[in-house]
């Protein structure tokens, strides 16, 4: 076996990410936390050239290391948009970090390490790289959510995170061991072939233990129960990160194991996540009604979303996943925003949490109130704006795949998370001001926010573009 | 004489993990247990993978054992240093104590 440094090409984002991310460790490390700042804007960068890297690297279907990652349209699309995403969050970040005096150096290149981690997610060809890219994530975002350290709820969300974590984390790894002993190989194209040949009852259940490992991931009811307190408890900036794209590297790796290495089971992980998805979306409709603190009911409407997606994954054909696709680039776009303004509600000194504390924005801060306005409709699917495409694009792939009930549910339980949003809208416009906030944002905040607002109400003029590369993305795990 | 097959093993690496699982939901006392809890599990599953890798010969079982290894490692460590971070402000790893946030 010979090995050729050009065959690492595929990787080389990833390559790039890890060394940049050690070197500004160290950097962090000799300087201190003064230099915050700097190291942010370096991430930054570093997130950008990875972007730029990307884009030059060929996107056709290749494998490294032995086939234990793979390189496709699928993952390089996937990965183009986790790399966006966690260009807003850090964006959001700094000025977040600097108001709550956490400008702590480890946090931007804790962010790096994690993107590192869900790009392997999204490359993974084996259980072992699976794994791997998983766990980097995972541990990246446990010490996140306990970044701020004299914070009791802070250091709680930590860990709530890090147990549940960790139990989803073995729960996954006795599947694969399952799955290895059943099928006598890691690697999903062995998997698929192993599977073809014929179902084993063991299999399946390492397959079950998977799958149930990869929902709390996703935070899928019933592996949900971590969210609105991780979101809650974790700083604002931290959950806007864990809104924007962990969730949307675990769905590409779920999308990626059921297509690739368990077609053969198809009626099986179907009925795992059919019921998964109708489980999210009831509960993120209903248990968001009675929420007062925003950052709660943004967990339960990321809970309800993530149903949502999971649709497209059900539907099982090339369209669906194209959806699914779809559907999370929409959804990180406007979250992006949503939190940006969440971000700016201070008072103080201090964060404003409460649905009530919006009261009256509209005569103080039109702006922000209009903004979170147009964000909120879109949220709740309401036409013209970018989030009604996204869920009209999951529940025709569901009609088309005749699962009328999942597409049903969808647009019942829309309905009922649509009071929610709105809700958030009646209070900024009708009800009795409050104190203003701080007026003071940084430019940064202002790009994303802006960007997000444009995006979703300017997205009607060329829906197709987006739909056209989500299901040419899709086709990838459709080819062989 | 009893010959020790695959399936003992897999019988032990189950019962290991199940106790894991339950050591985590039963436990109310002691968080430094359910840390001991994740480790049991995470050891199961190395039994599994080994006594599989053993079973047919297949090197691949006992890379990923060393690997789940490494990561194991790492996670104990960030999840005490966590479990320090809680105790600096609550003053107690109670488990009934982690109830700041709820609704």
């Amino acid at each position: 076996m010979s090995f050729n440094p050009s065959d690492l090409i595929p990787i080389l984002p990833e390559l790039f990410l890890a060394v940049a991310g050690m070197v500004l460790l160290v950097i962090g490390a000799l300087t201190g936390n003064h230099k915050t700042i700097f190291i942010g804007k370096a991430v930054l960068c570093s997130f950008v050239i990875a972007a730029l890297i990307l884009l030059g690297v060929d996107w056709n279907h290749q494998t490294v290391l032995n086939e234990m990652l793979v390189m496709d349209q699928f993952a390089g699309f996937l990965k183009l948009l986790v790399l966006i995403g966690l260009v807003a969050s850090v964006a959001l970040s700094l000025q977040y970090l600097e108001q709550i005096q956490t400008l702590r150096f480890e946090y931007p290149v804790l962010i790096l390490f994690s993107g590192i981690g869900m790009m392997l997610m999204l490359s993974a060809n084996d259980l072992l790289s699976l794994y791997v890219g998983l766990e980097l994530q995972s541990l990246s975002l446990y010490v996140l959510a306990a970044i701020r350290r004299d914070h009791l709820r802070s250091a709680e969300a930590g860990m709530k995170y890090f147990i549940l974590g960790a139990i989803s984390s073995g729960m996954l790894l006795f599947g694969a061991s399952i799955l290895y002993g059943f099928t006598g190989t890691t690697n999903f194209e062995g998997i698929a072939a192993s599977f073809e040949a014929g179902l084993t009852p063991g299999a399946l259940i390492g397959m079950v233990f998977i799958l149930a490992g990869l929902a709390f991931k996703i935070s899928a009811v019933p592996f949900h129960m971590w969210t609105p307190d991780v979101y809650e408890g974790a700083p604002t900036s931290v959950t806007a990160f864990f809104a924007l794209v962990p969730k949307l590297a675990a769905l590409g790796l779920i999308a990626r194991l059921v297509f690739e290495a368990l077609p053969a089971a198809q009626d099986q992980w179907m009925q795992i996540l059919w019921l998964l998805a109708a489980a999210s979306m009831t509960l993120g409709a209903f248990a968001g009604l009675a929420q007062n603190n925003i950052k709660r009911l943004l967990a339960y409407s990321s809970i309800g979303n993530m149903g949502y997606a999971l649709i497209g994954i059900v539907a099982g054909t090339q369209d669906g996943v194209g959806a699914m696709i779809f559907y999370m680039t929409i959804y990180m776009i406007m979250t992006a925003g949503t939190f940006g303004l969440v971000l700016c509600m201070r008072r103080d000194g201090k964060a404003a949490e409460k649905i009530d504390d919006l009261a009256g924005l509209s005569k103080n801060s039109p702006m922000l109130a209009y903004g979170l306005a147009i964000l909120m409709f879109s949220m709740s699917g309401i036409p013209p704006m970018a989030g009604f495409f996204g869920k009209f694009l999951i529940f025709q792939a569901a009609v088309e795949a005749e699962m009328y009930i999942l597409a049903v549910l969808g647009v019942l339980t829309s309905v009922v998370a649509a009071y929610y949003y709105l809700r958030l809208i009646k209070v900024m416009f009708f009800d009795e001001a409050a104190d203003p906030f701080e007026d003071e944002i940084s430019f940064s905040r202002r790009v994303v926010i802006l960007v997000s607002v444009l995006f979703t109400l300017l997205f009607i003029l060329k829906p197709s573009a987006l739909v056209d590369i989500s299901v040419n993305a899709a086709s990838a795990l459709f080819a062989g | 004489m009893l010959e020790i097959g695959i399936e003992h093993y897999l019988t032990l690496a189950s019962a290991l993990f199940t106790l894991g699982v339950f050591g985590i939901f039963l436990n109310r006392k002691n968080v430094i247990v359910i840390l001991m809890c994740i480790e049991l599990m995470l050891l199961a599953v190395n039994i599994n993978f080994v006594a599989f890798s053993a079973y047919m010969g297949d090197l691949t079982g006992q890379v990923f054992t060393m690997i789940i290894l490494t990561v194991a490692a790492a996670e104990a460590a960030i999840g005490l240093a966590i479990l320090v971070v809680f105790f600096r402000t609550k003053g107690s790893i109670a488990v009934e104590d982690i109830s700041e946030l709820k609704g």
